[in-house]
């Protein structure tokens, strides 16, 4: 032998290899990328413009007034001005219009306008949100010119952070992605190497079991790492997704990822063991995803669940990356203000690792 | 064969699967620079005893020296010496034949140039194919690159032939010969006897964990005409694999 083996190289050599076939694995681009892209845009148009009211303009309403201006002003409703009195009145009773408007001069002077509005019982809470803008609407156009009389509030607003839907969305679907690109993609990955006897010809090899492992894991965690990187980029640019420190922040929700796709792989590692076959992978997997999925705040606050379920959303780990995440992302806490989430974690992580040696099988 | 050292001795070699014996104190020596088949039915232990020797398997009990190294205190230095081919291993999905190599390269610890290595098995054409995108003659070819990226002292051929057409066949034969000139050694199974006959300097018949004879190939068609065996039927001059040759031409179909 002209040069002693380089186990560095042979680990560096299945990192690529690895790394290329996860590239190309349309599963893997789907679960890691287009998923939670898919969500974040959905959640992200839904959430963008905060609450909207629907208001229909009645037809023959008069159009030219202060009241239209002021009301179209407000930015929280939608005024719709050509619909047809039938359409009108149809919407209403299922609640797509939450009032008809219909604005009439006075003939006989002041006021100078009568606004007439009919609410719809189909969407009561909007109706009376639509009844306090009106009313203070009304007031400020009444007292124009006029010193108020009893009192006047003087109301001042704090300029706080906008939470936007996209800040409580993205951070759980930066969850998902890593929880399914963990489970699946390494339960699949090692069991396929397993049956086609791949592992076998490596082993004809003079590679070590853990350069096998160590490469796999590396080009697993740099894919996942990237597709997270992109899902943040993609989430603050095209959807003003908080980043409240900047690249610290993103550094931060990197650490976290990291953390968090190792415990994850863990459980692959626990399924390509368990699975007899390749087509009881995915209802293996389901079934350390899905609970995790619906349960682990990924879409709602587990605080919306009810109360005998949270305990089991605070047993999950996914609960603990996704709640670190949100902390650190909107929070701008830093990592040693989420230890206690990074420690559930790593017990979690040690946990799954002591299952998965007893149950991983090379041959 | 001039020159008749020993590269592979395997002295009582035993192999249990629980109660199935396996291997039941096999015994021989592979020389330099041959072609050594092993021959036997399915299940008589060549797969085992290949797997044994490759490092890939332990042994229940026995000796196997590889270039002089043993296989219970040497396997990583072994490996690095051989180059092996298993019956029906797959290779890492989604890349292609290039990428599969510079894989096995870094494996190996060695730097190969991968479209030289496609060339010694005239696989150039398909650098940028997937594996299983191939024929299987051409599967096999390749399996057999794989084996030659660490310019191995031996390569191991476990039924490289099974399944192909006759056309791929002799092709491989051709490949296998010239891998041998080469001055690699060649330890191949098979289940084709003419393929045995044409390709091996020696073989030896496995029956049941067992060598029931060991010898070239000629030496034992001898033997058993000397026992006073004759065939029931004439032997012509040629067989109905020279017609299908004949009439389909040796160029290769893939």
């Amino acid at each position: 032998m002209s040069q002693p083996y380089n186990h560095t190289k042979a680990t560096l050599a299945l990192a690529k290899a690895s790394f290329r076939s996860i590239t190309r694995s349309p599963s893997a681009v789907i679960f890691t990328l287009a998923f939670p892209l898919i969500f974040i845009v959905v959640f992200g148009f839904i959430g963008g413009g905060g609450m909207k009211l629907d208001v229909a303009l009645a037809p023959g309403s008069d159009l030219q007034n202060p009241v239209i201006t002021a009301l179209e002003k407000t930015g929280v409703i939608r005024l719709t001005k050509n619909d047809t009195q039938q359409n009108i009145e149809k919407n209403l009773e299922k609640g797509a219009y939450d009032a008809v408007i219909n604005i009439e001069k006075n003939p006989d002077g002041l006021p100078a306008y009568f606004t007439n509005v009919k609410y719809t019982s189909a969407s009561l809470t909007n109706g009376n949100v639509l009844k306090s803008v009106l009313n203070d609407l009304a007031h400020q156009l009444n007292t124009v010119n006029q010193k108020p009389t009893v009192t006047e509030i003087r109301a001042t607003t704090i300029t706080g952070r906008l939470h936007r839907t996209i800040d409580f969305i993205l951070p759980g679907q930066l969850g998902f992605s890593l929880l399914s690109t963990g489970v699946f993609g390494t339960a699949f990955i090692f069991f396929a190497l397993r049956q086609n006897l791949v592992i076998k010809r490596f082993f004809a090899t003079p590679v070590r079991r853990s350069s096998i492992v160590l490469g796999e894991a590396i080009a697993r965690i740099g894919f996942a790492l990237l597709g997270a990187l992109f899902i943040i980029i993609i989430g603050h640019f095209a959807f003003n997704f908080t980043l409240i420190n900047g690249f610290v922040t993103v550094f931060n929700m990197i650490v976290l990822a990291t953390i968090g796709i190792i415990v994850f792989m863990g459980f692959g590692f626990v399924v390509s063991g368990l699975a007899k076959s390749e087509s009881t992978i995915p209802p293996i997997s389901n079934i350390i995803t899905l609970p995790q999925f619906l349960l682990s705040g990924t879409f709602f606050s587990i605080n919306a669940f009810p109360t005998w379920l949270q305990p089991i959303s605070r047993a999950l780990p996914l609960t603990y990356l996704n709640d670190a995440m949100r902390k650190v992302a909107f929070e701008g806490a830093n990592l040693w203000d989420v230890k206690q989430q990074i420690l559930i974690m790593v017990v979690w992580g040690i946990g799954i690792y002591a299952v998965a040696v007893k149950t991983f099988k090379w041959e | 064969m001039t020159n008749k050292r020993p590269i592979i001795s395997v002295t009582n070699l035993v192999k249990h699967y629980g109660e199935f014996k396996a291997v039941q104190g096999l015994s021989f020596e592979v020389y330099e620079n041959e072609i050594f088949g092993l021959l036997g039915p399915n299940g008589a232990g060549k797969t085992t005893t290949l797997e044994i020797i490759e490092t890939l398997r332990s042994k229940t009990s026995g000796e196997v020296l590889v270039d002089g190294l043993n296989v219970d205190t040497d396997a990583n230095a072994i490996k690095q010496l051989i180059g092996v081919q298993l019956q029906a291993a797959g290779y890492y999905p989604n890349l292609n034949l290039v990428e599969l190599l510079e894989l096995f390269a870094g494996l190996y610890g060695v730097s190969v140039t991968p479209m030289e290595m496609l060339a010694k098995v005239n696989l150039q054409d398909k650098a940028k194919a997937k594996y299983k995108e191939l024929s299987g003659g051409q599967k096999q070819r390749f399996s057999i690159a794989t084996t030659l990226i660490n310019s191995p002292k031996i390569v191991f051929l476990d039924e490289p032939t099974t399944g192909l057409d006759p056309q791929a066949r002799r092709n491989l034969w051709d490949l296998i010969s010239e891998i041998r000139n080469n001055g690699t050694t060649v330890v191949i199974t098979t289940h084709y006897m003419d393929e045995a006959e044409q390709l091996c300097d020696r073989v030896a018949f496995v029956e049941a964990g067992k060598i029931i004879a060991l010898d070239t190939p000629d030496q034992l068609i001898d033997n058993l005409i000397a026992s006073g065996f004759e065939r029931k039927k004439e032997v012509k001059a040629a067989n109905l694999e020279d017609v299908f040759i004949n009439l389909t031409g040796k160029e290769w179909r893939e």
